[in-house]
């Protein structure tokens, strides 16, 4: 059983278990626009929560990633080395990095969907 | 213009044989050959054209371009201002155009004049106490003006200071120059209207700041009102203050960088003194500094000595070389000429008309529009998309669209503190004719929009090209002939 958490940056984690799915949401692939390049950290490195991990460069905007919990890289996904757009074409299907989660307290802190759907409300008024 | 026949490229119209010009034998049977290593084993594939072909074909090229000659080009944050033809008239002249960068100083005195002339002119406009015009764009004097405030705190022993704070509104080139000049960058966020939160500011403070960068007015086209007070608190803590003069154009002989406590600054001579932007250059982005650091200033410098004679020097003391000569020299000519046939009293109207005309397109459309800053602006002026987004047409649609109308885009999706930034700046060369021209379509366009949304969307129709898949040319760009045969063999 996986759950998807969001933050106020627009990242989601998807836990499964001890192992988070990062990328951007659907709201950040649609406001970046065209996604032409993800700079992205390698197996084995650290990333910390709300600290930059990476960045996704668009046609619009080069735009840091920050991660919504802390953890070891497992995996990155070398398909978006290639194609980046595919972020475009499912934001939510291609995650960016695997971690192991080193402490799943954090994600207390993050939204869930129904309230990241009305953060996103409030933000596109904005 | 028919695309099909006159859209080909030069190599797809070369025919094997065919000659444009035919040379005549030298006459030399006895020349002496090239050496054997030195003579390429195939030869080169050039395209084999006649004349009239040729012409054509670079003629029918050079109207599918764009340019402030051929239209309105409100373009934001890039000052598209006319280019007058007398600045192309001077940087001709016979006297000047002849000479190489390697001339010695003595044979090359009125050069090295023009030179120190303009760099005077600049600070009396700026306020500043030297300027060196070596540096060859905006970014180049970003990252000159960066390396000068490095030299500086270097040279008091103070080399803790790594931090360049940068507004959330500025140009991407200046974190990405404090980035290339090896410091940290620091954001700073802006108030609802767009200036600088000096609450924001103050805890960013302390005895690893550098330098603020700071543009005045700021990118939605606001003056900082409290730039004053922000230089001091920077002063206080031992920073300096490096002003992007991206947004001079308003400020040109109404108020001086230098009198707001800027310490270091750059001024776009392709901006604000009217010569031409290219695809890259020749630009021109002089650096001026405060008194008391001018010994930090790039060589080669021109100097003036005791006999009222120019030298070029390369002081010990200074941050070493930008650039291999004095700068891209025909472009000082154009900005010294246009400063030159606008004078004192001309160069004091340029910002109010600019700011004039500004005001005057941002007030007629503000209805149509969404306006995020009400109130007076400078420049230029940034709208957040259109006023009514329930059709779902974008800025970038609204900027199609205005290409179907033969004007060019404003700059779009910048600055990053709107989500549907689209960013006009008239400049003060647009008679009232064309603003109203400019006006009238985009109401029409905001008519359309909420009329037939689709034709917006898959604008422009009436230009040789719709909608590029730019995202596929950024990632696999086509530059040559061999590329394109690649990608269609693939």
């Amino acid at each position: 059983m996986s759950k998807t958490y969001f933050s106020r940056t627009h990242e989601y984690v998807t836990v499964d278990g001890n192992i988070g799915y990062i990328g951007i949401t659907d709201f950040a692939q649609n406001a970046l626009g065209n996604v032409v390049y993800v700079d992205m950290p390698e197996e084995g490195d650290d990333v910390a929560a709300g600290e930059e991990f990476g960045a996704v460069e668009s046609v619009k905007a080069a735009s840091e990633l920050i991660s919504p919990v802390s953890g070891a890289v497992v995996e990155s996904n070398e398909h978006l080395i290639d194609n980046p757009r595919l972020i475009n074409q499912d934001a939510m299907a291609n995650w960016i990095i695997k971690v192991e989660l080193s402490d799943p307290s954090e994600l207390d802190a993050l939204m869930d969907e129904a309230a990241y759907k009305e953060f996103c409300a409030t933000e596109g008024a904005h | 213009m028919n695309r099909e026949y006159y859209g080909k490229l030069i190599f797809e119209l070369s025919r094997q044989g065919r000659r444009g010009a035919i040379v005549p034998d030298n006459g030399c049977p006895s020349a002496p050959k090239l050496p054997d290593h030195l003579v390429r084993a195939e030869a080169p594939e050039l395209p084999e054209v006649d004349e009239p072909t040729v012409v054509r074909h670079y003629t029918n090229m050079s109207n599918n371009n764009f340019g402030v000659d051929t239209g309105f080009y409100p373009l934001g944050s890039c000052t598209m201002k006319y280019n007058p033809k007398i600045n192309e008239e001077m940087a001709q002249h016979h006297a000047f155009s002849g000479l190489h960068p390697a001339q010695p100083a003595g044979t090359v005195q009125g050069a090295l004049e023009l030179y120190v002339r303009l760099s005077e002119e600049l600070c009396r406009v700026c306020g500043m106490a030297e300027f060196t015009l070596n540096p060859f764009a905006g970014a180049h004097g970003e990252l000159t003006g960066l390396m000068v405030i490095r030299a500086y705190h270097e040279s008091r022993g103070d080399t803790k200071r790594n931090k360049v704070i940068v507004p959330d509104s500025a140009h991407g080139t200046n974190p990405a120059s404090a980035a290339v000049a090896g410091m940290k960058v620091v954001e700073v966020k802006s108030l609802p209207d767009g200036t600088v939160d000096i609450e924001a500011l103050r805890p960013l403070l302390d005895d690893t700041v550098a330098a603020m960068m700071m543009t005045n007015p700021n990118t939605a086209g606001i003056f900082e009102h409290s730039v004053k007070e922000i230089a001091a608190m920077v002063h206080d803590c031992g920073g300096l203050m490096y002003y992007d003069g991206a947004n001079l154009n308003p400020m040109l002989g109404v108020a001086r960088p230098g009198d707001m406590g800027f310490d270091v600054m750059h001024v776009n001579l392709h901006k604000t003194f009217s010569t031409p932007h290219g695809g890259g250059g020749p630009g021109a982005g002089p650096v001026g500094v405060r008194k008391g650091l001018e010994q930090f200033l790039p060589s080669p410098r021109v100097m003036r000595d005791a006999d009222g004679n120019y030298t070029i020097e390369c002081p010990e003391e200074a941050l070493g070389s930008i650039s291999a000569t004095l700068g891209n020299y025909a472009v000082l000519m154009r900005a010294y000429s246009y400063l030159l046939s606008l004078g004192g009293e001309g160069l004091r109207l340029a910002g109010p008309l600019a700011s004039l005309n500004a005001n005057y397109v941002k007030e007629s459309l503000k209805h149509l529009y969404k306006l995020p800053l009400h109130g007076v602006c400078k420049h230029e002026f940034v709208f957040d998309g259109l006023a009514d987004k329930s059709t779902g047409v974008t800025t970038l649609n609204v900027a199609k669209r205005l290409l179907d109308y033969g004007f060019h885009a404003p700059t779009i999706y910048f600055p990053l503190l709107f989500h549907e930034s689209l960013m006009i700046e008239p400049t003060e060369t647009e008679s009232k004719e064309t603003l109203d021209r400019f006006i009238e379509v985009m109401e029409m366009i905001a008519h359309e929009a909420a009329e037939t949304p689709d034709l917006v969307k898959g604008a422009p129709v009436n230009t040789p090209i719709s909608r590029p898949d730019d995202t596929a040319a950024a990632l696999n760009p086509v530059v040559t002939f061999a590329d394109l045969k690649a990608a269609c063999n693939d």
